[in-house]
């Protein structure tokens, strides 16, 4: 191995900053005095969420991109000065890892090996040892392109790996893969890292991924809240981290908003059916039911993002006409719903009920049909088979009808860039046919509900992201629909954004309104009243979430989290079409972290 | 798992070279399986020639052949019947026989006709004295195809007069008589200047714009991101765009000129090579053109139109394909100079309907052939390996 350990680190930044320039606005600052370094042989993480600086920073030590001001050394050498003689050293694998998709998996592999100057002696060796990894092996002359999200990042890093890097950049690898591949792609990782004492950078947006690495730098805006180990990170919710069971009666979901809603309470998430929260410091003992627990690096974090971002308040929301709580009316019905694309079946007979004012939540991973089931459930698109009822209307029948009575947040928000807040609330209320005295009065309501005041002039094309998300979803609560439809709401947004997200949709549950929502963030799941597993359009499994946890419990996880249920799930019904070897994998390699 | 240190060779130049080379072969043979495994590059590489052959060598044509036109004949004479009879013989005239004018002029005015001859009540009296007339009329909408009519006209005229001189039944009033030959398209054939020309239009789409789209792609798909973090150079990721691409292009010519040959019988008059190698330069232009666009432009929509507007569009009208240059305004002359198209469409009307015109093929290969030079060295030094 030609890395020497012990000597400068692998990667130094000292006083970075980038700019971007846009056209007719102020330039974005990407990093803003930016210091930092990850050492040899270790596993480092750039933390933080989307527009934190973390993929602008990997691909300026891959020598990509230029810094405005500041030095960057990657394994000694000035990366702006010689960006060739880093690029021969290292791998990097960016976010949409750039396969060929009508390249086989192997002449991929034989792509960047030919790239890298790899000898055929050396793919002998190397290459059954990648297979072995990846578990690509049976799939080597299958088309990339026709590979599922999880195996496309698994022979992306195989690209990265057709030789040894004396740095591996790797820039959120695991974003919208399902549990289960995300375990792989770690697993691949940590060992690499512990027997090879592979050198490895890689971004994540996801935090009880940081707890795996030995460095953690955690980005926020540009700037570096704080570098060390992610022990380091949690020691700041030393004596402040609880965990309250809800009274009988209550709900996980009613007592941690009642939480979040206190001041002298820093954060707090449902999580198995209890609330795990964090105190400010000035809290004093009250009649809480609650456990001290050890603290662990999302509570850290979430004191450290509390002290730099005061701009995302957690706010709750009124509605103008709640509607009348009749537990058990269904709303949405769904019966062997079929969706086929040519020879593709996106959606393969899902049967699903929703009530009045639950909390729906569709979990999988991109590409097992989420997107597909709610575009037919909107009536966007026409069902192969199957019957819709949605709001008491088949929506085969009567889509329009159906379509007055919901609201749709499409996945990146369906807004128009180039009008301003206050005008895309304007044409969304004329596009659901508001007019004259209630139009007023319903955007008045948005506009406060949502606290959109600050940036009422500005395009909705330069709004941070957070308030972006909540525009998209004032418009699609304009017309008072009785359900909502949410598609990937919080891909993206930092936790801060995602609590006063889910703050809001608890409330608006709480007057009547049915949620119907995606994620691929499994802890989410603990928000909603009952949550369905998809995989390849498949229903795996369905109930409340501790109903779906139980089906995972063992001996040896006597308490499973989302993730386990969903990595069991998955597991099982794979195991029974023996579709995937992925099964055989997971029994091989106990868990390194 | 095993170890898996894997040392770099590296060192003397040869070994450089050694690498180099490698590293291009991979490249133009990932290109090759996407563009055989891709439909819209073959789609635009083989598909997109033949309609164009098709459509041009048969669907286009400039020749006015078939006119229809109104003859009214006032006063059935044999004389008038006789000469009448010269228009409905003729290829170029498809003519409608009527009996008084208003009802022409009202075919006229529904440009059912491209023009009325009306042959007078006193024709055959006239003719007697010496001094007939007929009255033509012609839509003159278009201009250039209103002159072509006259012109048939009048040659109709002249061969039937000249008829009735050698038997002696009258005196024409002809003492010059005319005769004209077309130089280079004998037999006025429009499929002789429009197959020569369809090789330009298939050649700027191959190498411009399935070039620039198919950069755009790689930037879209961020293809290119994960490639540029390797020790491949900017002119390996060039060389690797451009040699299956020059392939194609040579396929889609040699489509053309097999269809020039055998399917419209264009002449090819001058030598083989001359078009070959005048066909290689062009393309080499065509794809500089294609991949200097592509790397300021990262988008498949938007580089295909700006292809199509840089390219293809001036290849089509202002390289003296369809309109003659010389007719043009000189502001848009001007600009023609900077065409690559121009230069190439001097070259193939000379190799293929004039032969080897030595003074015609220098000047316009050297100047092609630095076009192609500067563009090279332009994308050279416009293509880096980084993000914008």
């Amino acid at each position: 191995m030609s890395t020497t350990p012990g000597a400068a680190p692998a990667l130094i930044a000292h006083e970075l900053t980038k700019h971007f320039a846009r056209e007719h606005e102020a330039p974005v600052t990407a990093l803003d005095n930016v210091s930092l370094e990850a050492r040899h042989g270790e596993l480092t993480a750039l933390v933080g969420p989307d527009g934190a600086g973390k993929t602008t920073l990997l691909r300026l030590a891959a020598g990509l991109l230029r810094a405005d001001s500041g030095s960057l050394r990657v394994l000694g050498v000035d990366v702006a000065a010689h960006p060739q003689q880093v690029q021969d050293r290292i791998s990097y694998m960016p976010q949409r890892f750039g396969l060929y998709e009508d390249l086989t998996v192997a002449e991929n592999l034989n792509l960047y090996a030919d790239l890298h100057g790899v000898s055929k002696a050396q793919r002998e060796i190397r290459y059954p040892q990648l297979m072995e990894m990846t578990a690509l092996g049976p799939f080597k002359s299958r088309l990339a392109g026709q590979l599922s999200g999880g195996m496309k990042q698994k022979l992306g890093l195989a690209c990265t790996l057709v030789r040894s890097p004396q740095l591996l950049l790797l820039d959120e690898p695991t974003v919208g893969v399902d549990p289960l591949s995300r375990c792989e792609l770690w697993d691949i990782v940590t060992r690499l890292v512990a027997e090879q004492s592979l050198t490895v950078v890689l971004s994540t947006a996801y935090l009880d991924e940081a707890e795996r690495c030995r460095h953690v730098i955690m980005l926020h805006r540009g700037q570096v809240l704080s570098q060390g180990s992610p022990q380091q990170v949690a020691v700041l919710a030393e004596g402040r981290s609880f965990v309250a069971t809800p009274e009988p009666g209550q709900s996980a979901r009613s007592l941690q908003a009642h939480l979040l809603d206190r001041s002298d309470i820093i954060d707090a998430v449902p999580d198995g059916g209890r609330v795990r929260f964090v105190r400010g410091v000035t809290a004093a003992p009250d009649d809480l039911h609650d456990v001290s627990v050890a603290p662990r690096f999302e509570d850290g974090f979430m004191i450290l993002l509390r002290e730099h971002s005061d701009r995302e308040r957690i706010a709750t929301i009124a509605i103008a006409h709640p509607f009348a709580h009749r537990e058990q009316e269904t709303v949405v019905r769904v019966q062997e719903l079929v969706k086929q694309f040519g020879a593709f079946t996106a959606v393969d007979r899902i049967d699903f009920e929703v009530r009045r004012g639950q909390i729906f939540g569709l979990l999988g991973p991109n590409g097992a049909g989420k997107t597909t089931t709610f575009r037919m459930l909107c009536g966007l698109l026409a069902p192969s088979g199957g019957d819709l009822n949605v709001a008491g209307a088949d929506v085969r029948d009567a889509p329009a009808s159906a379509r007055a009575r919901l609201g749709y947040v499409a996945q990146k928000f369906s807004l128009y860039g180039p009008l301003s807040v206050t005008e895309n609330l304007e044409f969304f209320a004329s596009a659901y046919g508001l007019r004259g005295e209630r139009k007023r009065a319903r955007i008045d309501w948005a506009m406060q509900q949502f606290e959109l005041g600050e940036h009422a002039r500005a395009t909705s094309a330069q709004l941070p992201g957070g308030y972006k998300q909540r525009l998209a979803m004032a418009a699609a609560l304009l017309h008072e629909p009785e359900i909502l439809f949410l598609d990937e709401p919080t891909s993206g947004a930092d936790p801060l954004a995602r609590r006063a997200f889910w703050r809001r949709i608890t409330a608006l549950a709480e007057q009547g309104v049915t949620i119907i929502v995606t994620t691929h963030f499994m802890q989410e799941a603990e928000y909603c009243d009952r949550i369905a597993i998809m995989d390849s359009g498949k229903i795996l499994a369905q109930g409340s979430p501790a109903e779906v946890r139980g089906l995972a419990r063992s001996i040896a996880k006597p308490e499973p989290s989302m993730d386990d249920a969903f990595i069991a799930v998955v597991e099982r019904s794979r195991g029974r079409t023996n579709e995937s070897p992925a099964g055989v994998r997971a029994a091989d390699s106990p868990a390194a972290a | 798992m095993a170890q898996m240190a894997v040392s770099e060779g590296s060192g003397s130049s040869s070994n450089a070279w050694a690498s180099k080379l490698r590293r291009i072969r991979a490249l133009v043979m990932k290109e090759t399986r996407q563009i055989v495994r891709d439909p819209s590059s073959i789609a635009i590489g083989a598909v997109l020639p033949l309609i164009l052959i098709l459509l041009f060598g048969y669907g286009l044509s400039l020749d006015v052949k078939n006119v229809p036109i109104a003859v009214v004949m006032e006063f059935p004479t044999p004389e008038a019947v006789d000469f009448a009879a010269g228009f409905q013989l003729s290829p170029y005239f498809h003519p409608f026989m009527m009996r008084s004018m208003p009802p022409a002029q009202q075919q006229l005015l529904e440009h059912r006709v491209d023009g009325v001859l009306r042959i007078p009540a006193d024709f055959s009296r006239h003719i007697a004295a010496g001094d007939a007339e007929v009255q033509l009329i012609v839509h003159g909408g278009d201009a250039n195809r209103a002159r072509i009519i006259e012109g048939y006209v009048q040659g109709i005229v002249g061969v039937w007069a000249a008829r009735l001189a050698s038997q002696g039944s009258a005196k024409p009033s002809q003492p010059v008589n005319v005769q004209a030959r077309l130089w280079f398209n004998e037999a006025n054939d429009s499929s002789y200047f429009l197959v020569p020309g369809l090789v330009v239009l298939v050649m700027t789409l191959i190498g411009g714009l399935l070039t620039a789209m198919v950069m755009a792609r790689e930037w879209e798909r961020g293809t290119l991101e994960s490639m540029f973090v390797t020790p491949v150079r900017s002119d390996e990721i060039l060389l690797g765009k451009t040699l299956p691409y020059f392939v194609l292009a040579l396929f889609g010519f040699g489509l053309c000129v097999l269809s020039a040959k055998f399917l419209f019988h264009v002449p090819l008059r001058g030598s083989m090579w001359v078009l070959l190698g005048a066909s290689m330069l062009y393309v080499l232009v065509a794809l500089g053109i294609g991949l200097l666009i592509s790397s300021w432009v990262k988008n498949q929509l938007v580089a295909s139109q700006l292809t199509m507007l840089v390219t293809f569009m001036p290849a089509f009208m202002l390289s003296g394909f369809l309109f003659d240059l010389r007719s043009m305004p000189t502001v848009v002359r001007l600009i023609t100079y900077a065409l690559p198209a121009r230069y190439y469409v001097a070259l193939l009307q000379s190799v293929f309907l004039a032969g080897d015109v030595w003074s015609v093929i220098v000047p316009n290969t050297l100047i092609l052939a630095a076009m192609a030079a500067a563009l090279a060295l332009g994308s050279r030094a416009v293509m880096h390996k980084a993000l914008a």
